[in-house]
């Protein structure tokens, strides 16, 4: 990965290694096992959306990658490298990787700009001004830079969460995971949000979406994973998983889901 | 309207009383002699530059010290369990001890060493006693202040790369200082108020120069000098104080909206 500017994503795939590769991941929080044995190969400039219902390890997934929870066995491997071997650096493995949570998370007593621009400045060591004109840029492109000087307070719930994303980009991860980014939205807000997901899956970014969004999981992913008490149960492209999916729970799962008028 | 009615009948009743006492006259001879008051102000006011300098000193050491026992805390894992224990040690024992007794300890303890090199004079173990006392309570101010930042925002530093000290200097211990500014502001009243305690080393502050001019006038009056300039100190300090947290109160409620 260069250090390009911002405003370019990833080149394109220069070999044969996955993105993101797992194998064997297990993880429990005291005697509850969250995540049973999680294998998933993400190919570069691939969109992989993770659905299943609330405590199936969605969100534990997406933070086990970002090293964000300590894992019980298994490997994760970025890019050919494994992130979950002794001695790691974490934190040079967290800035190629870049998280969206549910509730934003920006820094209530920082501007945007300064949401935006710690990440670079602090843990690359860029200069003020050079983080400053990316991170501008960054803004520009998702019409955002007039709120630059603002505190998060003053924003929207869609442009805050649209500013977290842009926060995670201006790192120039090599994968983006994104936990849930629309679920504390209000409706009308959602829109903003997944426009700026399918701009970025439109320009080749590397992208694993744990979403209850089921129309935009179809229309955005090149594949679906349906996760179930800690196991990916079935995984295939949007049209097999939504048309005809295999497993019995997995056509529980979107029956509900269509009950509740969400597909 | 009511209110301004009410207390003046309050403080009327009281006024009242107190000056219908049978020795009334004697303790107001003793108390509240206007001449002594005026010529014992400058010399007060003079000595009360000894306790602003044990205050400042102390309140910026204080500030440094109790974030760092903070700090030190919180730190995570069994690796640093050693780290935590003393610090809890520290914080649990200077918060037990009375403050007048770590400063006359002190003051006479460690002077009567006499390890070659160390200063004589007592005044910085007077400093150096209010610090060990209020970093104790101020460390505790910080610790509640650095827990009620919620730990996704740590979880959003660290995904960002930034290393733990990096997340708490630029993200957590900002956010932290800001709610506990009032609380950490009534600490320093209470350190303010106990310079006077390191009158007990023998440095002349505010409370020894009045004990000399009481013991030089035969009279009391002096010391109400002393009230007197503590109470133009503080109040501003206590309303600063109010008015901090009532902006934090409005601040919430717009939030919450």
């Amino acid at each position: 990965m260069t250090d390009s500017m911002p405003t370019q994503l990833p080149e394109p795939a220069s070999g044969p290694r996955p993105a993101l590769h797992i194998e064997g991941l297990h993880k429990s929080f005291g005697s509850l096992e969250v995540l049973r044995g999680i294998d998933l190969e993400v190919a570069e400039h691939e969109v992989v959306c993770l659905i299943g219902s609330s405590g199936s390890g969605k969100s534990t997934l997406l933070r086990c990658i970002n090293l964000l929870e300590p894992i019980d066995a298994g490997r994760i491997f970025v890019e050919g490298d494994e992130i979950t071997a002794r001695g790691v650096d974490v934190n040079r493995i967290r800035r190629r990787i870049g998280i969206v949570f549910q509730a934003f998370n920006l820094f209530p007593h920082m501007s945007v700009l300064d949401n935006v621009t710690l990440g670079p400045r602090k843990a690359r060591g860029r200069k003020r001004e050079e983080a400053e004109s990316a991170a501008t840029a960054l803004l520009e492109r998702f019409g955002l830079v007039d709120k630059r000087r603002e505190f998060p307070d003053r924003l929207s719930g869609g442009q805050q969460q649209r500013v977290a994303i842009v926060r995670a980009l201006a790192m120039q991860p090599d994968i983006l995971l994104l936990d849930e980014v629309t679920s504390a939205l209000d409706p009308e807000l959602v829109a903003e949000v997944l426009d700026v997901i399918r701009e970025l899956a439109a320009g080749g970014m590397t992208m694993v979406i744990a979403t209850h969004e089921m129309g935009f999981a179809r229309d955005i992913a090149n594949r679906v994973c349906f996760l179930d008490a800690g196991r990916i149960l079935e995984q295939g492209r949007p049209a097999e998983i939504f048309s005809a999916p295999r497993e019995a729970r997995t056509r529980q799962f979107l029956q509900r889901v269509i009950d509740a008028g969400r597909l | 309207m009511i209110a301004l009615v009410s207390t003046i009948i309050v403080f009327g009743v009281i006024v009242i009383s107190v000056t219908n006492a049978p020795n009334w006259p004697a303790v107001q001879k003793a108390f509240f002699d206007g001449a002594i008051f005026a010529r014992s102000w400058p010399k007060v006011l003079e000595a009360f530059g000894t306790n602003v300098a044990l205050f400042m000193i102390a309140e910026a050491l204080t500030l440094v010290l109790g974030l760092i026992l903070a700090i030190l805390r919180g730190l995570p894992g069994p690796v640093f369990f050693p780290v935590r224990l003393l610090a809890t040690i520290y914080v649990d024992l200077f918060r037990a001890v009375p403050g007048l007794l770590v400063i006359y300890l002190l003051g006479f303890g460690i002077p009567g060493l006499g390890i070659a090199g160390i200063p004589s004079d007592v005044f910085p173990y007077g400093v150096l006693a209010l610090t060990l006392v209020y970093s104790a309570y101020v460390s505790e101010v910080y610790r509640a202040g650095i827990e009620s930042v919620h730990w996704s925002q740590e979880a959003a530093a660290r995904s960002l790369g930034l290393n733990r000290f990096q997340a708490l200097r630029y993200v957590i211990v900002p956010q932290a200082v800001r709610r506990v500014i009032p609380p950490l502001l009534n600490d320093f009243i209470g350190l303010q108020k106990d310079t006077v305690l390191v009158s007990v080393l023998g440095v002349v502050e505010i409370f020894r120069e009045a004990q000399i001019l009481k013991s030089a006038a035969f009279n009391f009056t002096p010391f109400l000098d002393v009230a007197l300039i503590f109470i133009i100190v503080t109040i501003p300090l206590a309303r600063l104080t109010d008015w901090l947290v009532g902006r934090d109160r409005g601040r919430q409620a717009a939030r919450a909206r």
